[in-house]
């Protein structure tokens, strides 16, 4: 892969790795609570480089809490994130992007009234460096960087299969067009770390089939390690390497496909809330 | 400093502020049960007075005045529901902001197309004497206004929590699918709500007709709520009486010893320098939990 | 699937006109339908208006439909752009006609031009500053907080004389108009400076709106929280948003005072103005730059249409004081009605009709020579 000019501090070693193996993502003794509901307790796993990560556990288990004290929205009451090498108590929301790490929402978060390509394209904004004045007068390097990164966001549209709709308003396309549009964008900017909240929710078998594919293609040839909250308790066997239980706030389970389906604790938890695993969150 | 003069433009201030309370209330009635910060309630409470004082210079006794007006509130907030908020339902809440920023000029216009545009005096028998309590000198007239507001606050919290329509207001207030859900009819309520807000707005108005004449800057007392809302929390009735008594009490004391530094006048924007300081503080408002954000 | 070719720069293809910007991406300019209709609307305006109208046209319709149109577009990226409600636009009109008004007593040996710069600038750091609550409160927090600049603002222009010249009536009467020796001050030389002010600054506000950081406005429009985790730097947008906003309706301000009434006084810029352009934006359709002239012109020509019509149907009983309650009410019926109706106001209206037409037409037009019609792009 040639990285472009831009894309070069991903490319950086971390400054400073406490761990002994590198990690792309490692949470800490994480704990949340909202007015005395406790969201998470205690929870510490690692997501190592180049991993694809599955979270499962029953509904309110804390999944979506704990992506969300991971990108900075929740702020933990205690614990640590490790993120590319740097530790944070609460994670800056606004520095995510830059520290390479993108998402997608459990509940659809794109720009309604934009366009699908400029919904993608939105997700290279940050790496741009022109100012306000210089694009609206359309000096040459805002040019240049603006169709840089629309060619970047075009290519993409391609990969998903979303040409198509490029240029339909992005609140006017079906739910699960509407998915991969923010998958796109999450991908767009070539994250190492990509964090998706269920992004088969809602899906049809084949499509999810689809989206498996593309998931595996953007650890595999984007580089992204990959964390994943799914229901399916079929696409998470197949497509995971590791997987963390969560049950109540606290981590019941960490370990391979195989090892999770032999963990007592987690038979249990599951067995209780079967029925939960294909209904599906719905909050 | 004066302590005495002190205390009274305190108590003064705290007193007027009951009067924004009361404004308050009506906004407070309609944003619990469907999320609408209603502008029109200004509108409202000026339709309700000119009413009142038309249907009474006309000759109507003075408690078929107050229910022919009521009534007429009644089929006016049933018909802002029916053919505004409804339609609009589900659309995002500064939509139907605006919606009733709307409905506040139809009513404004229609108001005094069909009753003029003098001005009313109202007498509701009430001397505005002063009155000297501990020392403290003290308007007749606005003790008298902070215990009608006072019944009517306590009346309302009766209301919601003893009868049957009002425990239906505080579950749709809660969660309206969740009431829709268990059977409660959201017409009923929300018809009963309505009506509870026509009350306030037809007290608030003969109250501040009173104060005031009856006319057309009565819908501007609107603005007097907007930073007592800001203050207390849109959805708070306990926020917009504490809200209306800090807001009364910081105008009045803002008014008597910093307006003079600064040429007077300064009533029309320190509440809302003051609400906004404090929201830089607390976001929420007084009483306002923060919110979680669901992603 | 391995060779993803995101890296290769994609041909650049023939990128049909975007739906919200109409113009080719890449810089390969192709007249297009708007552009065409664009550039005959300014042929109109700037060559054959001056020629045929008359004064009334020019000073009451043209030039104050010319000052309100520019706030309703500075309301635009604010509100529609940047989702940030605000009613306190007459505010910032205030200041930028009263900055102007002093800059051209105080400091005559600036040119005109200058002065309606700076004035903007002034107007746009007033914004800045009501624009700080933004960072911290949303919605109808917001939207309150935005009055405290109205009240202030008018406040501060009644209280303090010097803004004023110390007028003891508070009404200042400003300069004639002239630019760069040219004296503008009849009623076709005001209404030619106010066109080709409001032409200059559509044109920048359009390049705005379709660069990246306007579509970074829009995105911190539909969803704050997404738009912050890709890293949108969603404080400095908010406040860019603010102060371009304020800038482009300051000097809408310096029109309205110094093209269309020719004095300057603070009941001039009230809550009711504030109002009317918040109007202008809502019916002529929120984030749409046709739209602040769609509803500029609705808001100018709708009150003197209604008092022809009183007038022809009820005559004498149609007094000045029943106008202005039946022009409030009609107001406020078009604004629920706009708003349960067609949201996003007259600009989609029109897009629709054209739409029709435009479809009647190719079919028209498919029937009578089969080969064309296909290359219909609106």
């Amino acid at each position: 892969m040639t990285a472009t000019p831009s894309e070069a501090p991903h490319l950086q070693p971390s400054a400073t790795q406490p761990q002994a193996a590198p990690s792309a993502l490692a949470v800490d003794g994480l704990s949340l609570s909202f007015g005395g509901v406790t969201a998470l307790n205690g929870v510490s796993f690692t997501v190592a480089v180049g991993e694809i990560r599955a979270v499962i556990g029953p509904n309110g288990a804390g999944k979506s809490s704990l992506l969300n004290a991971v990108s900075g929205l929740y702020r933990p009451d205690s614990g640590r994130v490790w993120l590319g090498g740097h530790s944070f108590a609460a994670v800056p929301t606004d520095r995510l992007a830059a520290l390479g790490v993108s998402r997608t929402f459990q509940n659809l978060a794109l720009f309604k009234g934009l366009s699908v390509l400029d919904n993608v394209a939105a997700g290279l904004t940050h790496r741009l460096r022109a100012g306000v004045l210089a694009q609206v007068i359309g000096l040459p390097t805002a040019r240049r960087e603006r169709a840089d990164a629309y060619d970047r966001a075009e290519a993409l549209l391609a990969f998903l299969h979303l040409e198509d709709a490029r240029d339909r308003p992005v609140g006017t396309l079906p739910y699960g067009v509407q998915k991969r549009v923010e998958l796109a964008r999450a991908l767009v900017a070539r994250p190492r770390l990509l964090l998706l909240d269920e992004p088969m929710a809602g899906m049809t078998l084949t499509e999810k089939q689809e989206l498996t594919g593309c998931i595996r293609v953007a650890r595999d040839d984007l580089g992204a390690t990959i964390v994943l909250i799914e229901h399916d308790i079929g696409v998470v066997m197949g497509l995971s390497d590791r997987i963390a239980v969560l049950d109540y706030g606290r981590l019941i389970g960490d370990g391979t496909p195989e090892a999770i389906r032999n963990n007592q604790a987690v038979i249990d938890a599951y067995l209780g809330v079967a029925h939960d695993l294909e209904a599906g969150e719905g909050i | 400093m004066d302590w005495s003069f002190f205390t009274e433009v305190l108590v003064g201030g705290l007193l007027s502020g009951v009067m924004y309370s009361l404004v308050a209330i009506g906004f407070v009635l309609i944003y619990k049960t469907s999320g609408v910060l209603n502008f029109a309630q200004g509108a409202l409470l000026l339709f309700a007075a000119l009413t009142f004082v038309s249907l009474t210079e006309r000759g109507l006794p003075f408690w078929a005045g107050i229910a022919l007006t009521l009534a007429a509130m009644t089929a006016i907030g049933a018909l802002i529901e029916r053919t505004v908020l409804r339609p609009l339902v589900n659309q995002p809440p500064i939509t139907l902001f605006m919606a009733t920023l709307g409905v506040s000029y139809v009513i404004e216009g229609a108001a005094q197309l069909l009753w003029g545009t003098q001005v009313h005096g109202l007498d509701l028998g009430i001397d505005d004497l002063p009155l000297e309590i501990g020392g403290v000198l003290i308007s007749t007239f606005d003790l008298f206004a902070a215990a009608v507001a006072g019944a009517m606050v306590a009346g309302l919290t009766l209301f919601f929590r003893y009868t049957r329509i009002g425990l239906g207001f505080r579950a749709v207030a809660d969660d309206p699918l969740a009431a829709l859900a268990v059977g409660l009819s959201l017409d009923r309520i929300w018809t009963a709500v309505w009506t509870a807000s026509g009350v306030v707005a037809l007290v608030a108005g003969l109250l501040w007709g009173a104060r005031l004449g009856v006319q057309f800057s009565l819908s501007l007392v609107v603005l007097k709520a907007l930073p007592v809302l800001v203050l207390g929390g849109f959805d708070s009735i306990a926020g917009a009486i504490v809200g209306g008594l800090i807001v009364g009490a910081v105008e009045k004391l803002a008014e008597v010893y910093a307006g003079p530094l600064v040429g007077g006048g300064i009533e029309g924007w320190i509440a809302y320098v003051a609400a906004l300081g404090f929201l830089l503080i607390r976001p929420a408002g007084l009483f306002g939990a923060k919110p979680v954000e669901r992603v | 699937m391995t060779d993803l070719a995101l890296d290769k720069p994609v041909p650049p293809n023939a990128a049909g006109p975007n739906r919200t910007a109409p113009t080719a991406r890449r810089g390969m300019v192709r007249p297009s339908p708007t552009a065409l209709g664009v550039g005959l609307l300014l042929a109109v305006a700037f060559g054959l208006l001056p020629l045929v109208g008359s004064e009334y046209l020019f000073d009451a319709i043209l030039t104050p439909f010319l000052a309100l149109a520019l706030a309703g577009l500075g309301l635009n990226i604010l509100t529609g752009y940047a989702g940030q409600v605000s009613l306190g636009s007459a505010a910032f009109m205030a200041v930028g006609a009263y900055a102007a008004f002093n800059l051209s007593l105080r400091l005559p040996e600036l040119p005109f031009v200058v002065d309606i710069l700076l004035a903007g600038l002034v107007a746009a750091a007033v914004g800045l500053v009501f624009g700080l609550p933004s960072l911290r409160l949303r919605g109808f927090y917001l939207a309150v907080s935005t009055l405290a600049a109205q009240f202030f603002v008018q406040w501060v222009f009644n209280k303090v004389g010097w803004f004023s010249n110390n007028s003891p009536s508070g009404i200042v009467t400003v300069p004639p108009l002239s630019v760069a020796g040219l004296a503008l001050d009849g009623s076709v030389g005001r209404y030619l400076f106010g066109l080709s002010v409001v032409s200059v600054v559509t044109l920048v506000v359009w390049r705005l709106v379709d660069s990246p950081t306007g579509r970074a406005l829009a995105a911190l429009r539909d969803h704050e929280t997404a738009a912050r985790v890709i890293g949108l730097p969603v404080l400095r947008l908010k406040l860019l948003a603010f102060a371009v906003s304020s800038f482009i309706i300051g000097v809408a301000g310096v029109l309205w005072a110094f093209a269309y009434l020719r004095t300057v006084e603070p009941a001039g810029f009230n809550l009711d103005r504030s109002f009317q352009i918040l109007f202008i934006v809502i019916i002529g359709g929120l984030a749409s730059l046709r739209g602040a002239f769609l509803g500029a012109a609705l808001i100018v020509v709708f009150p003197l249409a209604l008092a022809r019509l009183g007038e022809t149907l009820l005559g004498g009983l149609f007094d000045s004081g029943v106008l202005e309650m039946s022009q409030r009410i009609v107001l406020g019926l078009l604004i629920i009605a706009f708003l349960i109706a067609e949201p996003a106001g007259l600009s989609a209206l029109l897009d629709r009709l054209w739409h029709r037409i435009a479809g009647r037409l190719t079919a028209l037009c498919s029937r009578l020579c089969p080969r064309s019609g296909s290359n219909r792009s609106v």
